[in-house]
């Protein structure tokens, strides 16, 4: 839905302002309704982002991916009840993927989050792909940036490892926790996807099914064979889990605060690895607004009709059509700083 | 990025068959719409807390187990408490004529019977969104 510009730009600082407020006194209706206006990429919602950015980065940011079926949510709630008995206020966001054919999605990690049953510091919140510019990552990020300001110390994060997800999940998260089950293959096929090198942390979950240990002993000897993260300081752990019992859940969430206090170390890799992100998000959101910027003028859409014809005729190539509009935008913009 | 009809969809009550919410579900994702799925055995509070946290225009449930005169109203007056009457409440399942009637009364959009089309829910939640957008435009 497209928001009004009428009552301008004042009525919309007053609209952040007052969400701001909510937001922090802990109005939990004001913080699910913060995540769709991002969500929605409203300018609401930008404003929000903006006015909040002062009081984020602090928490710490927990990525649970792996193939489907894998457990995640299983394990996302089990780690959520453990944090929440050591009395720190937790937030899931848990991505599943939007249909290509019909833009709908049916979002349904919530199912196993049974530990979110009226508890004011466990807030789940279900997103859908969508088809943002920045994939899962950009809006998923935003959401985590509002949890934060709303006062949320842990953020886990559960996306579907499916192609170029897992990579996003690095983005997202400070530390990323790769689940594999025993029937996902031999570790060999793990290596080939190319997702190791996400994983932080390996959880082996559905380790009462067989075929775990052998899972396990490949994981380790990929890991030797391969020089992948030869002289990083970290190597990542492996740890066990049967996520439907709790079983090894409270070791795997020990690794990972094993893994965040390192980056958080000497080194100030935290900082490092933080800035490296940013860096990327900038752009990312530099060619948001320009691509928006560029779009608005809605004669943009007419010339390109207008111009297939002339190129089915080889009139004018697809290379310098391109151009010619570019050009077009330079003289606007000269035209409106002059 | 446009704005997106989000639902969700539980199954409230004992009974273990989601048949019917599953079929509704998939029904209302092929339409393009955010389906929150919430599983079965869940009682009106969780309903509503996860309508809530999920920001969801509407909630569709589904009773068979004859409940629906408790189920629907507590639903209904939690959204009250919790200051989120907005929250568009539908329903379906085997709910005699005369219980629909007095349930809309109380405030629940629209009841599906057994059998309906799930084309008619569709169509029921794209009116409604867009008499919403149209009331909000003349505010
Ligand atoms: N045997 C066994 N089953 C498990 C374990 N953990 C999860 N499951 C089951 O595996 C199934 C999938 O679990 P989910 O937690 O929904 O998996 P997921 O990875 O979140 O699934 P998607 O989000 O659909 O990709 C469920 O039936 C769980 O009960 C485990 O440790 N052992
Ligand atoms: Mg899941």
């Amino acid at each position: 839905m497209a928001v009004q510009q009428t009552g301008g730009e004042a009525q919309q600082d007053a609209e952040v302002r007052e969400l701001a407020e909510r937001l922090a006194g802990g109005d939990l209706r004001a913080v699910a309704r913060a995540i769709s206006l991002v969500e929605d990429g409203t300018p609401l919602g930008w404003g929000l982002l903006d006015r909040l950015y002062p009081r984020t980065g602090r928490a710490q940011r927990l990525g649970v991916t792996g193939p489907p079926g894998s457990g995640k949510s299983t394990l996302v709630n089990a780690l959520a009840q453990t944090l929440r008995e050591r009395g720190e206020r937790v937030a899931i966001l848990a991505v599943d993927p939007t249909s290509p054919f019909s833009g709908g999605a049916i979002l349904g990690d919530r199912v196993r989050m049974t530990a979110a049953t009226r508890d004011p510091d466990l807030f789940v919140r279900s997103m859908a792909s969508r088809g943002n510019l920045g994939g899962v990552s950009s809006a998923t990020y935003e959401a985590s940036e509002i949890l934060e300001a709303a006062g949320y110390d842990r953020i886990l994060i559960e996306t579907v490892g499916v192609g170029q997800s897992e990579l996003e999940i690095v983005e997202l998260a400070d530390t990323v926790a790769l689940v594999l089950v025993p029937e996902s293959g031999d570790a060999v096929q793990v290596m080939k996807a190319g997702i190791m090198e996400v994983a932080d942390l390996f959880v082996i979950n559905k380790y009462d099914r067989e075929g775990g240990d052998r899972l396990v002993r490949e994981l380790q000897l990929a890991m030797e064979l391969s020089d992948w993260r030869r002289g990083g300081a970290w190597a990542p752990p492996i740890c066990t889990t049967v996520a439907t019992r709790g079983e090894g859940v409270r070791e795997a969430l020990d690794a990972a605060e094993r893994h965040f206090a390192h980056l958080r170390g000497e080194h100030q890799r935290l900082t490092q690895v933080r800035a490296q992100k940013m860096q990327r998000r900038l752009r990312m959101l530099l060619n948001r607004v320009l691509l928006r910027h560029a779009w608005r003028d809605a004669r943009i859409e007419d010339q390109l009709e207008a111009a297939l014809a002339r190129i089915a005729a080889r009139e004018i190539s697809p290379y310098r059509w391109v151009q010619e509009v570019l050009q077009s935008w330079r003289r606007q913009g000269e035209e409106q700083d002059g | 990025m446009a704005e997106k009809i989000r639902i969700l969809v539980g199954k409230p009550g004992l009974d273990g068959h989601d048949r019917g919410a599953k079929v509704i579900a998939t029904a209302f994702r092929d339409a393009g719409f955010e389906v929150i799925y919430t599983g079965l055995h869940q009682t009106p509070e969780m309903i509503v807390e996860a309508a809530i946290q999920e920001d969801v225009d509407i909630v569709s449930i589904s009773v068979l187990s004859g409940a629906h005169m408790t189920i629907f109203p507590r639903i209904l007056e939690l959204l009250r408490e919790r200051e989120a009457s907005e929250i568009h409440v539908i329903g379906g399942g085997i709910i005699p004529p005369e219980d629909s009637e007095k349930l809309i009364a109380m405030g629940v959009g629209a009841i599906f019977g057994p059998g309906t089309p799930t084309g008619d829910a569709i169509a029921y939640v794209r009116n409604w969104w867009q008499k919403r957008a149209a009331g909000a435009q003349n505010a």
